[in-house]
């Protein structure tokens, strides 16, 4: 047998293979899935907390720096450290992977919307209470309409680094694409498994940040009418 | 016992700090990583950046540049660079950390550059000195409060991200969570909360020193003009 071995072209370790990737496509679409959900869930839940919090801002201004202290603070602490307070209590899982990158998202959507919402030009609320708008009726009509080019914004950049923070999951086994990429490093330095992995990570944070992006332009029509 | 008792337990160990891997080896090898990779970066970024303001141009390479490390994951690179020239060990992990630092600080350059009164300039060019003299003498001095803004924010990225080496043996403080997590969390909780206590502890420390250098360097009359040089610059990095 060994005779036969010894005949067989060297494999090598490129750093990509198509061969790779139809002998294990199940495996990789199976973290690419687990990569996506985890980053949609994760924005999702962050963007319902942050941008009430930054409407709280936006009424109550003293309630604007402490709000943006304490999201600053998550921002500050180191993503492996933020898991080792956590891990210990929620665990190894999904729980886990999303509170750390939910934390994270938080800052960049609260700022982005904080801004967004302070450009609301003084008139036009001006003009709107005239018109007799209430608080809640301008908020949904007036101010967060207006402000939806920085909410959109902020939404992109938490989806972004999202998608490469989900990979620091591997310490607790949920990485998504990152359990292909230190997979890969585990795995007698598998060039096509990391390389594979990388790829999609950029490519997952691409596609998700146009269609984000495309989905902006759709609820912002008169931008674009007033682009052209 | 709970977790936070553990915890305590773990940082009171002398020889947690004092053996060979312990966290004054781990800290130190933390420094090293962190300073090599901050240095890297300014050598690299603050010539490219102070360069591309000087002329104007290149505005969208920086933020070109500051969109593409936003989606790379730090965990590809530290796997990456390993198994390319660069060879196991430090210089790979301490060429990755500094990629994550290169945004930050070439953005700062460029803005800081680019904000410098343009009167000042004219002035400069008027008393007849050549473009690398105004970059030297008018243009750089202005910039210094976004330089040392920069350098800061780039600084405690790498020193959080440098935790990350762990993944691929690289040393530094994430070591010792990554072996708690080795552990399991029943056995390994107390070391690993320690450990993230350390990490946090570390990054927190150097963004207040950091801090207190971004004041002492910057002249006093540009001391007003700072609080919003920070903020700006941690716009250009984030693109908003």
């Amino acid at each position: 047998m060994s005779f036969r071995l010894s005949y067989r072209a060297d494999p090598g370790n490129p750093w990509f293979s198509w061969q790779y990737v139809r002998d294990n496509s199940d495996t990789i679409l199976a973290a690419l899935r687990d990569h996506a959900s985890l980053t949609a869930r994760a924005v999702l839940i962050a963007a319902l907390i942050a941008v009430p919090l930054a409407v709280a801002a936006y009424w109550f201004r003293p309630l604007a720096g402490p709000i943006l202290a304490v999201t600053g603070v998550f921002y500050t602490i180191p993503s492996l450290a933020l898991f080792a307070f956590i891990a210990p209590y929620l665990g190894i899982g999904a729980v886990t992977v999303l509170s750390v990158v939910v934390l994270y998202a938080l800052l960049v959507i609260v700022r982005n919307s904080v801004a967004g919402l302070t450009q609301v030009p003084p008139e036009v609320r001006e003009a709107a209470e005239g018109m007799g708008y209430g608080r809640w009726a301008r908020l949904f009509r007036i101010d967060l309409p207006l402000a939806l080019p920085g909410i959109i914004t902020g939404l992109r950049l938490a989806t972004v680094s999202t998608v490469a923070l989900v990979t620091v999951g591997v310490v607790v086994g949920r990485g998504g694409l990152g359990q292909l990429i230190f997979g890969g490093f585990q795995n007698n330095f598998f060039k096509a498994q990391i390389m594979t992995g990388t790829v999609l990570c950029v490519l997952l944070a691409l596609v998700l940040d146009l269609i984000l992006a495309g989905i902006g332009r759709l609820l912002t029509p008169w931008l674009a009418r007033r682009a052209s | 016992m709970s977790i936070i008792e553990q915890a305590y337990l773990w940082l009171n160990d002398p020889l947690n700090w004092t053996n060979p891997g312990g966290v004054l080896d781990r800290l130190g090898e933390h420094l090293v990583l962190s300073a090599a990779a901050v240095a890297l970066g300014c050598l690299v970024a603050w010539p490219i950046g102070l360069w591309l303001g000087h002329t104007g141009r290149g505005g969208g390479l920086v933020v070109l540049v500051a969109n593409v490390t936003l989606a790379v994951p730090t965990l590809a690179l530290l796997t990456i660079l390993p198994l390319t020239f660069l060879g196991f060990g430090k210089p790979s992990v301490i060429v990755a950390l500094a990629v994550f630092a290169v945004p930050p600080l070439l953005a700062n350059a460029y803005t800081g550059v680019r904000q410098a009164d343009p009167e000042a300039r004219d002035a400069a060019r008027g008393m007849g000195l050549s473009g690398m003299q105004v970059l030297r003498r008018v243009e750089l001095p202005l910039a210094v409060p976004y330089l040392a803004a920069g350098f800061r924010t780039a600084t405690v990225q790498v020193v959080a991200t440098a935790a990350l080496a762990s993944f691929v043996n690289g040393g530094g403080l994430g070591q010792i969570i990554r072996a708690g997590f080795g552990l399991d969390i029943a056995a390994g909780g107390g070391q690993i909360l320690a450990g993230g206590l350390l990490v946090a502890g570390l990054a927190v420390l150097v963004e207040v020193v950091l801090a207190l250098v971004e004041r002492i360097v910057t002249p006093r009359p540009l001391r007003a003009a700072r609080r919003g040089a920070s903020r700006r610059a941690a716009d250009a990095v984030t693109g908003g």
